[in-house]
């Protein structure tokens, strides 16, 4: 198909490794000609994905981290798998300010920062068999209001 | 990471990008500085941020609950647009006022 383009990554789940993952997918996506907000939705969706797979998923243990990314017009599609410990109750965990980790100070925010600034979150997991995140944003789909209530 | 302290009031210069990377670091070194010199304000400074995740969040949720019990309390100066959004979406302008300019 015209128009679609493709690219995938695999590292170290390493804190460090946080702001390459966001860097490069907006660097991939800039073919799209996404605005600033744009590119800084996208980089706050990788980064709340990349941190669950590390502290969550892998509990702070070094393992793989893929990310695919496609785009399709004017839309980017973004997977963002671990194969760690997974979650028992996707459902609960997606709920705003549920943390499995308070004691690191986690907000639990991060699938609500997700759902928020992507316009599609889906993700799909079960103990033991590690996390998938999909996401999807269109870029450049008019002026959207922004509603600044807290979630 | 830069801080600062004057009486019983912290100031903590934010980084770049401020995710989970980097706030353990400000999570150790601020808890450490409000332990040890009698902190009840601490003063988020976004004067340099460009970026902030759900980490940031947690970071200012963490020290307010810390603060609070001694009656003290948390604001943010410097914000840019982008990270009013953040901090208001999360919530947490609930609990934390965003000052255009540091008195």
């Amino acid at each position: 198909m015209e128009h679609t383009n493709e690219m995938q990554l695999i590292f170290d789940s390493r804190s460090s490794n946080e702001s390459f993952a966001r860097v490069t997918v907006a660097a991939f996506m800039t073919a799209l000609n996404p605005t600033v907000e744009e590119v800084s939705d996208v980089k706050t969706a990788v980064s709340e994905a990349v941190t669950n797979a590390i502290i969550h998923g892998y509990e702070n243990e070094v393992h793989n981290i893929w990310i695919h990314c496609r785009t399709e017009g004017k839309t980017l599609y973004l997977e963002i798998r671990d194969e760690g410990r997974g979650i028992e109750d996707v459902s609960q965990a997606m709920e705003p300010l549920f943390t499995t980790k308070p004691e690191l100070d986690r907000s639990g925010m991060g699938f609500s920062f997700m759902e928020a600034f992507m316009d599609h979150l889906e993700v799909i997991s079960a103990p033991g068999e590690g996390t998938t995140v999909k996401m999807e944003k269109t870029i450049g789909k008019g002026r959207r209001l922004w509603t600044t209530q807290s979630l | 990471m830069k801080y600062q302290v004057q009486e019983n009031c912290l100031t903590v210069f934010l980084p770049y990008e401020l995710d989970h990377h980097n706030a353990e670091e400000i999570r150790r070194e601020s808890d450490h500085l409000i332990e040890h010199n009698h902190i009840r304000y601490v003063i988020f400074d976004f004067a340099d941020t460009n970026f902030m995740d759900s980490s940031g969040i947690g970071v200012i949720m963490g020290r307010y609950k810390r603060i609070y019990m001694l009656g003290g309390g948390v604001c943010a100066v410097h914000a840019n647009e982008r990270m009013k959004k953040i901090l208001t979406m999360s919530g947490v302008t609930k609990i934390m006022q965003i000052y255009e300019e540091e008195e």
